[in-house]
């Protein structure tokens, strides 16, 4: 047979809770109680206000740039309770905040980054998230060579890292999935599509019809989910956590999802999108959904929302003031974590806040006499 | 004549340029239906079609090394880098491969192509938005480096840039951007690559600048006293440099200052500062002084603005340079 078939391969889509709330009885079974489910929704709602209080303070001046998490929620949350905290590592790019919130990441640090704050980055020991990667893509590879570090050292840790539709066309994402393949390591690749990388539309950012199916051009397990759907989410992560630990290696998920506000606060989507679309969205949005679920259960009503809402408000009103009452940082933090020991030049600089010489050097200054006397 | 702020200017040499010569095409992250995330390519895509005006995958390799084929093969591109801070994976495309294309080809083959990139601080913008590593690329060689910080000399640069025959790095200082207008030409002119531009005569000391640290230096030359005749020159191409207004400026007014955004150590600064006592070594009466960024990592926007040199930093180093 001169043509044979070599390869072939297809990925597949898991929903777990239809958009109506109601879950399919053969996956859903035994995934998530009820009062995990219940949890969860009171996490959603507190993020997604935590979320609009950001964008709220930017517009008033209160915070620099910011990059609303709005709509992607479900696979946030999903994503990371699948994860053990204290355990596995997540290693996030910057819309995933509900999953390192899970992990204990403390939600004032994200605002202190975002306006404009190193410390915001100074993650606590025994929370195990990496900071906010902005270069788009390059955390990938730091995730790959964890996941390594813990296969080598045969710790039982698996690392997840987040990224965008838009990041799998940088060259890291690929270099990230063939060593993680190639070396087998512990780590979950789990993509957030949701439909735009800023202006760009996912069908101009590639030809490919789905993100997934790149993992297979890495010998990575390759799935699609349903971004909205807390529990696929859940479910699909569970699975890809135990495959890493289990030796088997990575597995890339597409969350497909979809970003309901601007790419950041420096944006205006109107100018590339149709509100038809994202009207069509928002009634995917995973909040409507959980709740619509809880509601047919007979285990959610307006009073219980009012009781969630307002603790939301609470720990909203808590973040803002833990985040703006610190005091500014002290203009010596610039020189001071750049190295281990700081090199001569640089304690210099800081201790003159000048990067010229005159005026402070003493030899200088005799030099000059001497010179002058020699005239 | 049309009033302009920084960013209209660079859109309109843009827009003369690809009107006047069809080769001539933009690719970028967000450059097309967007106009940019700085809307410097507004209007173009609808007036030039997607074709020409190119909304690109995120990849900066892909945008830098696909614009040296398109040239390679007789195009005109004019890659965006959408923050200098995102340069990193185009390095290796520009820095090894744009820039030696003529030299390892013995001219046969030759890439000429304008890379813009948005650059510098002061705009409270986020990590890795900020930065100013326009040395790196005049260290390396085979790369032409311009930065020019007013609307008019802008748009006649980047034509001179877009018809250049070599690689052209075109850095747009952001703080600039919407900071003010000016008169500039609807039509087609050019300003030459490699020539400086006195901003402000005098005879006392010279300071020497780029980009969005010229304003600084204005401000700062507004705040010294009537006496002190301070000349002020903006190199606008920092590689290859303008030589002869640097060391005439010097070589008349024995002292100079050096100002820049980025860290100090082996900087644009270090060059210009041994240029000078190579070349102007006997007619110096202080020794040359550098007000820089400091040698660290560009803080995050709370504290940006006491990383920039400002109009007192550089007062304070002229008037000790003035006494010394
Ligand atoms: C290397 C790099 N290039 C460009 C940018 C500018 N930028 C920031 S976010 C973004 C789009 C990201 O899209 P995607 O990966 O889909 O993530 P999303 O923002 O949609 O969550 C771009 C181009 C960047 N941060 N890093
Ligand atoms: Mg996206």
């Amino acid at each position: 047979m001169p043509i044979r078939k070599v390869y072939e391969n297809s990925i597949e889509f898991v929903q777990v809770m239809d958009e109506q709330g109601v879950i399919d009885e053969r996956l859903g079974k035994d995934l998530l109680s009820d009062e995990q489910i219940t949890f969860l929704y009171e996490k959603m709602v507190e993020y997604r206000r935590l979320d609009e209080i950001a964008f709220t303070l930017q517009r008033s001046g209160r915070m620099y740039t910011y990059p609303q998490n709005k709509g992607q929620e479900a696979a946030a949350l999903g994503s990371g309770f699948a994860l053990r905290k204290g355990v596995d590592w997540l290693v996030p790019c910057y819309r995933e905040n509900g999953a390192l919130f899970l992990h204990g990441l403390p939600p004032e640090l994200i605002f202190l980054h975002w306006m404009g704050d190193e410390r915001g980055n100074a993650i606590p020991a025994g929370v195990n998230v990496t900071p906010i990667a902005i270069p788009i893509g390059t955390q990938m590879l730091h995730a790959t060579g964890m996941a390594w570090a813990f296969k080598q050292r045969k710790e039982d840790r698996v690392v997840c890292t987040y990224f965008g539709d838009g990041a799998t066309s940088e060259g890291d994402f690929h270099e990230a999935m063939n060593f993680a393949t190639t070396f087998k390591v512990p780590c979950i690749f789990f993509c957030q599509n949701n439909q735009w990388a800023i202006s760009v539309p996912r069908e101009q950012q590639m030809a490919s019809e789905t993100v997934a199916q790149k993992g297979f051009a890495y010998g990575a397990r390759s799935i699609q989910v349903d971004g909205n759907d807390l529990l696929a989410v859940y479910k699909v992560t569970l699975e890809a956590r135990e495959r890493a630990r289990a030796g088997e290696g990575p597995t890339i998920i597409e969350a497909v999802t979809y970003r309901l506000g601007d790419h950041t606060t420096a944006d205006d989507a109107r100018r590339y999108r149709d509100s038809e679309e994202v009207a069509a969205w928002a009634q995917k949005d995973p909040m409507i959904r959980l709740r619509k679920y809880l509601e047919g259960k007979g285990l959610w009503n307006d009073a219980k929302q009012q009781v969630v809402e307002d603790r939301a408000k609470a720990f909203c009103s808590e973040i803002v003031k833990k985040s703006e009452g610190i005091a500014k940082p002290d203009v010596n933090d610039m020189f001071d974590y750049l190295y281990a020991e700081m090199p001569e030049e640089l304690r210099r600089q800081k201790e003159t806040l000048r990067t010229h010489s005159l005026g402070q050097d003493p030899s200088q200054a005799g030099l000059r006499s001497s010179a002058a006397s020699a005239r | 004549m049309p009033q302009m702020t920084l960013v209209q200017a660079i859109n309109n040499a843009l827009d003369t340029e690809m009107a006047r010569d069809e080769r001539v095409v933009c690719l970028g992250e967000d450059v097309g239906l967007n106009g940019g995330v700085f809307r410097v390519t507004e209007g173009l895509q609808k007036k030039y079609g997607p074709d020409r005006v190119i909304d690109t995958p995120l990849s900066e390799s892909g945008i830098m090394g696909s614009s040296i084929g398109l040239a390679m093969a007789g195009q005109r591109p004019i890659p965006e880098i959408q923050f200098e801070g995102f340069m990193g994976p185009a390095y290796d495309q520009l820095v090894n491969h744009a820039a030696r294309f003529r030299n390892r080809t013995r001219g046969a083959i030759t890439v000429p192509l304008t890379v813009r990139v948005p650059w510098g601080g002061g705009i409270h913008a986020p990590e890795f938005h900020s930065d100013s590593p326009e040395a790196i690329y005049v260290h390396n060689p085979g790369l032409k480096v311009l930065c020019p910080c007013t609307p008019y000399d802008a748009k006649g640069m980047l034509l001179s840039a877009i018809r250049d025959p070599d690689p052209v790095i075109f850095f747009e200082p952001k703080r600039v951007y919407r900071s003010f207008r000016e008169e500039v030409p609807e039509g087609d002119y050019t300003v030459p690559i490699g020539k400086a531009k006195v901003v402000a005569e005098g005879t006392d000391v010279t300071v020497i600048s780029w980009g969005a640290m010229v304003f600084q230096c204005l401000e700062a030359l507004d705040g010294l006293p009537e006496d002190l005749s301070v000349e002020l020159i903006d190199l606008r191409t920092i590689h290859p440099l303008d030589f002869d207004t640097i060391c005439e400026s010097v070589t008349k007014t024995g002292r100079a200052v050096i100002v820049q955004e980025a860290p100090k150590t082996c900087s644009m600064a270090s060059e210009l500062s041994a240029i000078l006592m190579e070349k102007c070594f006997l007619h110096l009466q202080a020794p040359v002084q550098r007000v820089c960024g400091f040698d660290t990592v560009m803080p995050y926007a709370k504290l940006e603005l006491q990383y920039l040199p400002d109009a007192p930093r550089i007062a304070e180093a002229i008037k000790q340079v003035v006494a010394y």
